[in-house]
């Protein structure tokens, strides 16, 4: 056991949803456990209906454990909250905010003053590359600048941990790629703590200082594997030797899942 | 060529709207000015401009007019009043909503014109009961216009707000406001127009005021061309405040249109 206490504990998870119309029960997730360390960059791996977006939802409170709890620094994890940062698949931008306002949200929240919030605002356009966009809609952005500004919306808040719940699955696979990057980038340079779902082999190498691969329904953490590859990392690691080495030995571990849930439906 | 969906532009867009006003008109100045139908059924339209000339400048219609717009504006102000409050508190909070979703849906196709007699009794003939059953006929339309809009707000805006420090109450403030305005906007808007038709059925009864009133006079003398121009001024008294409303939502809410 480790003696540094973990920054995320997830003990004995599970999620069952009722039944709908006098239906069976469905298990999303079994118990599932989970200790995150600080610093630590996580992807979730897994098959659509795996319970990995299950596990991200509860972790962010937006979803109640059947059984079991989140401990985030210690404390028990009952409703959503700034310090848990969260960036969704669908675009989530307020639409009646612009580019600034849409950085500032958390800010104005919390009451930070006017000129503070300004900084931290121009802080984040500037590393999102979005500097020049400050009163655009979200409306006029690209599906890729949207998911910047929403990352940079969630960091504004400077979470404890980052939670990303497929963020690039509805973008193409080049946007996909400097995403991937400018994420990177960024975690490289601050080490926050990093929850990632995808359904993505090579995202979730790419990014992950551990991949840890899910099962069909009922969903559980089935393998962890470690992804020992020397940081900084650019797109030209995606060819080299271990990297395939890692996505040939994922591959395996997730295919066994996809045709299992396949068979399901 | 006319394809399905094809946009026209602006130039012809304004040209065939007043085109078809023209061929209307045509069609009517034919058919009157002609002799096809009789002028005591029909007035045709040069007589109509000159019977409204008379209105305007001999018997104070401005002021009827004045009063039927006073009425409008004052009872649909109180239906909104009590009504967006309502529909939001309805659409966010689905306890309220199910203590008063059956009764307004219930009330909501109660007649408004059938009230008036007991409108009449309750408060007169003064101008309390006109605001009354202009308030009756858009009050329940309203709220549950509102409520449904503010019922249906993206769940994933409403959690992204939640991830990002939001309480219950801001996202009521911030979230559910903000992004239901235009659509309240509009639903204000189309009852507005609804409501044009209960005024001058409240003005048809027990008045003696108002564009209604006017058109009510008018069939005693058998002046069809005075209530065909009643009539017109109606239609151009909802026009104009119809481009109004659009013209102050594309002004409010950039956000939609970018």
């Amino acid at each position: 056991m480790a003696l540094v206490r973990p920054k995320l504990l997830v003990e004995n998870v599970s999620r069952v949803f009722p039944g709908v119309h006098g239906g069976a029960p469905v298990t999303a997730l079994q118990p599932t456990n989970l200790s995150v360390p600080e610093n630590d960059f996580i992807t979730l791996l897994g098959p659509s209906g795996c319970g990995k977006s299950t596990l991200l939802r509860i972790v962010a409170g937006l979803d109640r454990p059947t059984t079991g709890r989140v401990l985030l620094d210690g404390r028990e994890v009952t409703k959503p909250g700034p310090e848990r940062g969260m960036v969704f698949q669908s675009y989530t931008l307020f639409p009646w905010l612009n580019v600034a306002q849409n950085i500032a949200y958390g800010l104005a929240e919390r009451g930070v003053p006017e000129a503070r919030r300004r900084e931290i605002v121009d802080h984040y356009l500037a590393r999102m590359g979005l500097t020049g966009f400050a009163s655009h809609w979200p409306k006029q952005l690209s599906g890729g600048m949207q998911q910047r500004v929403a990352i940079a919306r969630a960091l504004a808040n400077d979470p404890a941990i980052l939670l990303l719940d497929e963020p690039f699955g509805a973008l193409d696979n080049q946007t996909r790629a400097l995403m991937q990057e400018l994420l990177l980038g960024i975690w490289e340079r601050d080490r926050k703590t990093v929850l990632f779902v995808t359904h993505d082999i090579e995202e979730a190498i790419f990014l992950a200082s551990r991949v840890l691969v899910m099962t069909a329904r009922p969903g559980r953490i089935k393998a962890e594997v470690p992804v020992d590859l020397p940081h900084p990392r650019d797109y030209r690691m995606k060819t080299t030797p271990e990297f395939n080495a890692l996505k040939a030995r994922l591959t395996e571990e997730i295919r066994a899942e996809a045709v299992l849930a396949a068979e399901e439906h | 060529m006319i394809r399905p969906l094809e946009p026209v532009g602006q130039t012809a867009r304004v040209g065939l709207g007043l085109a078809f006003f023209a061929l209307f008109v045509g069609a009517w100045a034919f058919a009157t000015l002609g002799g096809f139908v009789s002028r005591t059924f029909l007035a045709d339209p040069v007589t109509m401009l000159q019977d409204g000339w008379l209105l305007l400048t001999r018997f104070g219609f401005l002021h009827d007019i004045g009063m039927t717009v006073w009425r409008v504006v004052g009872g649909f102000a109180l239906a909104a009043i009590v009504a967006v409050p309502l529909g939001i508190l309805m659409g966010a909070y689905k306890p309220i909503e199910a203590l008063l979703e059956p009764f307004v849906s219930f009330a909501r196709y109660l007649p408004a014109s059938a009230f008036i007699p007991l409108l009449i009794l309750w408060a007169g003939i003064g101008e309390f009961q006109k605001l009354l059953v202009i308030f009756i006929g858009s009050v329940f339309q309203l709220i549950l216009m509102v409520a449904v809009a503010v019922g249906s707000t993206r769940r994933d805006l409403v959690e992204a707000a939640y991830t990002l420090g939001s309480t219950e109450r801001s996202v009521v403030r911030r979230v559910l406001l903000p992004a239901n305005a235009p659509d309240i906007a509009e639903i204000l808007r189309l009852v507005l127009g609804w409501a044009w038709t209960y005024v001058i059925v409240a003005e048809l009864i027990g008045s003696s005021s108002g564009i209604g009133h006017m058109i009510i006079d008018s069939q005693s003398l058998l002046a069809t061309g005075q209530m065909i121009f009643g009539i017109i001024v109606i239609g151009l008294i909802g026009l104009v405040s119809d481009f109004a409303f659009k013209a102050a939502n594309r002004a409010l809410f950039p956000w939609r249109l970018a």
